[in-house]
């Protein structure tokens, strides 16, 4: 019942919008607050990543791997190079802490 | 941030099918290591193997997934499961919205498109301007779908072989994955102060608030940037 339940509830969820308003421009003001939430919800995403856990802020080894993720990005390594190293790291930093 | 092996001359964001499968492949492995500690995980909350496979080919979201299976291997009720699964997926709202533009064609087209947005395709699609490019949101989100769904069928068939998947680091993929997509991004002060919001936002409510509100808040508070304009 919940496998029902939820595997519909998220198609809908990621269906409304493409349905409801696809192949379309948004209006100029929209359009705007589009371009806005793509990097709020980037921005949320990568602190709920990093520092969440459920309905906790802890600080662990993947705080190093993302910061040296950061180090990559700022010197222009390309994205697969970025992620690597943040996998890498934390694994290190979990396997010598 | 330099992109590998696009061949898209500068200030041209690359895109297409084959470029979203290709960025992707980092994290096909991450995702297909998450599907096996799913399916692991589902299995031995007594979910069997048929209803975690349908649930990973359904929902194809990787949080509410693993939120319904703790809620109810934790004697939670049926409701406090979807409830929880439904918050942790709303995010596709907004998103949804956001990729629409780039997704046409008959109602059918665009349903069965919509299927593959999930956070990392839509990253990966992100032309960094508003705007998405469907070829890298289908490859990348067809590939990610692939791994989820056979990293889920490995694991409920009992193939715990490749261990925790933290043990590896994979889990800071996801956040180093958002964060290299968002850097390039940041050239605009609306962008700027959006992403320092949103990241705000979220850190402020993740102790406050039940998983997936404090992402959906972020989204949310970008409307009240939008009014004061």
């Amino acid at each position: 019942m919940a496998v029902i339940l939820v595997g519909a509830a998220a198609m809908l969820l990621k269906a409304a919008g493409p349905v409801a308003l696809g192949g379309r421009d948004l209006p100029g003001r929209a359009g705007w607050l589009v371009g806005a939430v793509a990097p709020a919800l980037l921005g949320a995403l990568v602190v709920t990543n990093t520092v969440g856990d459920g309905q906790s802020l802890v600080l662990d080894a993947r705080v190093l791997g993302v910061g040296a993720a950061a180090v990559c990005i700022a010197l222009r390594a390309p994205l697969l190079g970025a992620v690597v190293v943040a996998a890498g790291v934390t694994a290190l930093a979990r396997a010598v802490g | 941030m330099a992109r590998e092996g696009t061949g898209a001359s500068p200030g041209q964001p690359p895109g297409g099918f084959a470029y979203g499968l290709r960025a992707s492949v980092p994290l096909c492995i991450a995702v297909g290591a998450f599907g096996i500690s799913f399916g692991v995980l589902a299995r031995s909350n007594g979910f069997g193997v048929v209803a975690p496979l349908v649930m990973s080919m359904t929902a194809f979201t990787g949080a509410s997934q693993f939120a319904v299976v703790a809620v109810l291997g934790d004697g939670g009720g049926l409701g406090a499961a979807v409830t929880a699964a439904i918050l942790l997926a709303a995010r596709y709202v907004p998103i949804g919205i956001s990729v629409a533009p780039a997704l046409g064609g008959p109602v059918a087209a665009r349903l069965l498109q919509s299927q593959m947005i999930i956070d990392e395709s839509w990253a990966v699609a992100n032309r960094g301007d508003g705007t998405f490019d469907r070829g890298a949101l289908l490859g990348a989100g067809l590939a990610i779908y692939v791994s989820w769904v056979a990293g889920t069928a490995l694991g409920v068939l009992g193939g715990d072989a490749l261990g925790d998947p933290e043990k590896l680091g994979l889990d800071a993929a996801f956040p180093a994955l958002f964060l290299a997509l968002l850097a390039p991004q940041l050239r605009s002060r609306t962008a700027v102060t959006a992403a320092a919001g949103g990241a705000l936002i979220a850190l402020t409510l993740i102790p406050l608030a039940r998983p997936g509100i404090p992402i959906i808040a972020a989204s949310v508070a970008c409307l009240a940037g939008w009014w004061r304009r």
